[in-house]
């Protein structure tokens, strides 16, 4: 039962987009339109009216500097967190209000796109985004590399990102998204039941924004071997960068296979193969193993660097050393193994034998042993410390609470025949934001605020941050705790409508939650505004504002576009902290010229040809596929031949920025 | 004044309504089930929750403490920069978790094979064994998009959205669907399995007491998901035959093109009673080939050539559905393709 690929006959000129791809009769999409639409115009205007676009062009978009892709990789995220959250509060709307009876506001079209839509932009362009974010500025720094290793690649990779991101964003506009959840599930998302375009673009961006992380592991690993700073030996590297190594290994073995497997439906969904489809020896839960194979891990790839960033603040704001590096960093190596032997515990339910089901179980419950360690690590840490209630290390302790009690859901949820009862079922949706915001977010939040003043030069404002913080968590646990609650109950995910009103009060007070996270997120926007209106007063001139232990603070805030006038030489643990400790001076002459790797625009030109292409085989509007495809061949092999990317830093320059920091120093 | 007891009556209705609401929550809930397997899990989720909580509840407290004791302008606490390892202490962390873990995982296989939804049940309650003898009532189960079939081969009797099931007897389910991925959940009775096309999966499971009780899909699959439940009535064994009885009296017989009719999605699909159900149906929807002219996937996998050599049945075990058995006599069997024929359950 193969299909034909369009029912009706497509126009060459615009495949299949008409006039009725654009949803105009959705008031919803019309009003979310007109404030998107009059905010690019105030932006535009502003540009134009400050004549921004060759500032823009020349100091961020053809950067190549891993600072400034750092911060372009956190923006996304922050931007897209605002999308990702939009879709939350209407979900928790809908579920509020759509009981016994009731409709609620939306349709199922709308809601099932909604929830898919949430997923897949908060793991995908939201916390992947931040996560590679916060390594690509920090990592470099904390092993006293200059740049990463293959710094026009880290470019591509965030700007084929940013590339997948608008598609998903365009999908809101034209056309439709996917409604088969956030992995995009057959059979719902075989071209049978999903013939429209809302399959399509989930696959199309997400393999763009794939190539982009891949790439981006690649870039990661290689800098972390081939580029740490003489004496740094592994056992001598920041834990941060320890789990950010494990994290992209981690990322760098599972994303061919979330590639491979949508590269499969593709080929179901475009030439009529039946790899997943009911039909013709075409399996579903082939796509449900590659696709949970890759979703495992990858709460990993996410989890393991904010385990960096909780064990960093840790250490800093308690004045101490980590407790336990060795066993920190055998833990992180073992969860990273373990993580992919786990994957079958997404369906314990679906029909394997009963000692393949335990097998997974205790592997997953297996995991927590190393989790539970790294746990204690942190708590003594603490033991003997002398802790200082900064901002970061609030968070740290808002974590080890709420996380903790997500590890315990987790582990039941890993016992099959519990599973069975708790599958798919709302508890299980709370145990896994349980984690990823009481672990990943907070940890974020955490490792922003810390490493702010290092990437700004000034610290971010505390009074909107407290605000900020006492949202996140009061809200976190007013929303979820309820849902733990009728997931108990039985109540499964997914679902538009209710017909018991019992569960009413409990979906109101998980609304009133959500509420109160935007508050947390509103102070966190407001808490940056301020912050800059307010930066000079919030100044920090010593590059070290936290008394740091790691490299990264040794230098100026914000560092060099080089990073370091001198590459450091390391001799033990917390090498900052150890520098300090024996009374290190910063030379002042004897600078050399610095290799560095010139600006190109080759990653925003290439991306904007791959999301061309990626829009023209949505639509099937196959001469701007061509088009684009063969612009994009060509424009990379061109690309290959440009020879002059590397330029050195005057010693000159290098000494005239130490003395102006200098200077500047002795002001304060 | 007048208002005053009508406010107070109202805010008792309240009270009393919010009650009632939390109690008819649990009615229907995973932690009050009407079903002997169902309650099983219920007491595995309450033992392994409280042996964490027995790690779980110390480490929060100790956050606390130590958050407090050593918070920086204590400068009476020790401190103490230099200490960063302690071997007994190492082992300790390390230990603590794995005891744990050890404990969960020796329960995590024992209980995962006792209730296995392919094994027969031992017991129909606590002190009641099961009858090995007496084989287990037979329904099977058809997720379609999007409502319930359920077919009762020993009664040759079909309905849609209704499961009426005889108290205090083993019923073992053979579930498929037509075309989504579904998993068939009543809460009450017994976790969830999934429905898949061209496969069969299978559960075993028993209801204790009477009472209507509710079931649903818990897997997304599509548009009409939201509607999809259907109601179960646990009725004792006299009443069930007179069910049966009025259900051959009063029902239309299902024909094959009614089946095609009602396999096309429909939302909200209201109660349906079969006096009669095509017989072989069952295997022909997880064969795929209902429909009049269509080739069933094992007789197509029998001539194709590079199917197993077919030594033996391995679906007549009964013991393995969908991943083409774990508990399959034959060895070949595990090396099956996913597609092969022990992967649809085979002819029956």
């Amino acid at each position: 039962m193969s299909h034909v690929p369009a029912p009706a006959p497509l126009n060459p000129v615009f495949g299949r987009l008409t006039l009725e791809s654009f949803p105009i009769h959705e008031p919803i999409l019309i009003g979310t339109f007109a404030v998107v639409a009059l905010l690019g115009v105030a932006i535009l205007g502003l540009m134009f009216r400050f004549r921004l676009w060759g500032w823009l062009w020349r100091e961020w978009l053809t950067s190549v500097d891993h600072k400034k892709i750092g911060i372009m990789y956190m923006i996304l995220g922050i931007v897209m967190l605002l999308r990702g959250f939009a879709d939350a509060l209407m979900m928790r709307l809908q579920q509020a209000i759509a009981f016994g009876g009731a409709e609620g506001y939306l349709n199922a079209h709308h809601y099932d796109q909604i929830f898919t839509a949430h997923g897949t932009i908060m793991i995908f362009f939201v916390a992947i985004p931040l996560i590679v974010g916060l390594v690509n500025y920090v990592m470099p720094l904390q092993i006293g590399a200059r740049d990463v290793a293959f710094p026009f690649l880290n470019s591509l990779s965030l700007w084929l990102t940013v590339a997948g991101a608008l598609l998903v964003m365009a999908s809101l506009f034209i056309g439709e998204f996917s409604t088969a959840g956030w992995l995009n599930y057959v059979p719902v998302a075989n071209f049978e039941n999903s013939p429209g375009v809302g399959p399509d673009y989930y696959l199309w961006a997400l393999q763009i924004a794939g190539v982009g992380t891949t790439l981006s592991s690649i870039n990661m690993v290689t800098t972390i071997f081939k580029m740490r700073a003489p004496g740094m030996t592994l056992m001598k590297m920041p834990v941060f960068v320890w789990t950010a190594l494990c994290s992209n290994v981690l990322a760098l073995a599972i994303f061919p296979v979330l590639t491979g497997a949508f590269a499969l439906l593709m080929l179901d969904r475009y030439v009529g193969t039946n790899f997943f489809t009911n039909d013709l020896g075409g399996n579903a839960m082939m796509y449900w193993n590659l696709v949970w194979i890759w979703g495992h891990p990858e709460v990993y790839v996410l989890v393991l660097p904010v385990f960096g960033i909780y064990s960093e603040i840790t250490s800093t704001f308690s004045g101490k050393r980590l407790f336990g590096y060795s066993s920190m960093v055998y833990a992180t190596v073992v969860i990273t193994i373990l993580s992919y032997l786990v994957w079958l515990h997404h369906f314990f339910t679906m029909g394997a034998g009963a000692s393949v089901n335990s097998f997974f179980g205790i592997a997953t419950m297996v995991i927590a042993i190393p989790t539970g360690a790294k746990i204690f690590n942190w708590l003594f840490t603490m033991y003997r410390g002398r802790i200082r209630f900064e901002l970061p290390m609030a968070w740290v302790i808002a974590f080890m609470i709420t996380f903790v009690v997500g590890g315990m859901t987790g582990v039941l949820l890993a016992v099959p025949p519990a599973d069975f009862v708790l599958h798919n079922s709302l508890f299980l949706v709370a145990h896994f934001h349980n984690v990823i915001i009481g672990g990943v977010v907070f940890g974020l939040f955490a490792g922003m605020t810390y490493w702010f003043p290092k990437a700004f030069g000034f610290k971010l404002d505390g009074f909107w941050g407290w605000v900020s913080f006492w949202g996140w968590v009061i809200g976190y646990w007013v929303a979820w705790t309820p849902i733990y609650i009728v997931g108990l109950m039985g109540t499964t995910r997914r679902v538009r409508l209710f017909e018991d009103p019992t569960l009413q009060p409990w979906f109101i007070v998980a609304g009133i939650g959500a509420l109160i996270i935007l508050v947390g997120i509103l102070a966190f926007v407001i808490q940056i505004a301020v912050s800059i209106k307010n930066r000079d007063k919030l100044r920090d001139t010593t590059g070290d504002p936290w008394e740091g232990r790691t490299l990264e603070w040794s230098t100026a805030s914000p560092p060099p576009f080089y990073n370091f006038a001198f590459t450091p030489v390391v001799h033990d643990l917390d090498a900052w902290y150890d520098m300090k400790d024996r009374g290190h001076e910063r030379p002042a002459k004897g600078f050399r010229p610095i290799h560095m790797p010139k600006n190109t625009g080759a990653g925003v030109i290439m991306s904007a040809l791959s999301m061309i292409l990626g829009f023209a085989m949505i639509w099937y509007i196959w001469w701007l596929a061509a088009v684009s495809f063969l612009a994009l061949i060509a424009y990379v092999i061109w690309f290959t031949f440009d020879y002059d990317r590397e330029y050195y830093v005057p010693a000159d320059m290098v000494a005239a920025d130490e003395a102006a920091r200098r200077a500047l120093e002795a002001r304060a | 004044m007048s208002e005053e007891p009508s406010r107070m009556g109202r805010l008792s209705r309240v009270g009393a309504l919010s009650l009632a609401g939390l109690l008819a929550g649990c009615e229907r809930a995973v932690l009050n089930p009407a079903g002997d397997v169902a309650l099983q899990q219920r007491d595995l989720i309450y033992f392994s929750t409280g042996i964490m909580l027995m790690v779980i509840v110390p480490v929060i407290i100790l956050v606390i403490l130590f958050a407090w004791k050593y918070r920086a302008s204590n400068k009476s606490a020790r401190y103490d920069p230099k200490f960063h390892h302690s071997t007994a202490l190492e082992l300790g962390i390390w230990s603590i978790p794995l005891l744990v873990i050890i404990c969960l995982g020796a329960v995590t296989w024992s209980s995962t094979h006792l209730l296995d939804p392919f094994r027969r049940l031992d017991r129909i309650a606590e002190g009641q064994p099961t009858n090995p003898a007496q084989a287990p009532m037979i329904v099977q189960v058809v997720a379609m998009d999007w409502k319930w079939l359920f077919i009762y081969p020993e009664y040759n009797i079909a309905t849609v959205n209704e499961l009426v099931l005889p108290v205090d007897r083993e019923v073992r389910f053979d579930i498929t669907s037509t075309n989504m991925m579904n998993t068939f959940y009543a809460p009450t009775m017994a976790g969830m399995i999934y429905a898949m096309p061209g496969m069969r999966s299978q559960l075993h499971a028993v209801l204790n007491r009477p009472g209507e009780f509710e079931g649903f899909s818990a897997n997304y699959s599509g548009a009409g998901f939201s509607h999809m439940r259907f109601q179960l009535r646990a009725v004792g064994s006299d009443e069930f035959d007179q069910w049966v009885r009025q259900v051959q009296a009063v029902g239309s017989p299902l024909t094959t093109p009614d089946y095609l009719e009602l396999e096309r999605p429909t939302e909200r699909h209201p109660v349906e009673l079969y006096s009669t159900a095509p017989t072989g149906l069952f295997e022909r929807i997880v064969n795929r080939c209902v429909a009049p002219g269509t080739v069933c996937i094992s007789d197509h996998m029998a001539q194709s050539g590079h199917a197993l050599p077919v030594t033996e049945e391995p679906a007549l075990s009964g013991e393995r559905g969908p991943q083409g058995g774990a508990h399959a006599p034959a060895p070949s069997a595990h090396a099956a393709p996913i597609t092969g024929s022990t992967a649809h359950g085979g002819h029956q």
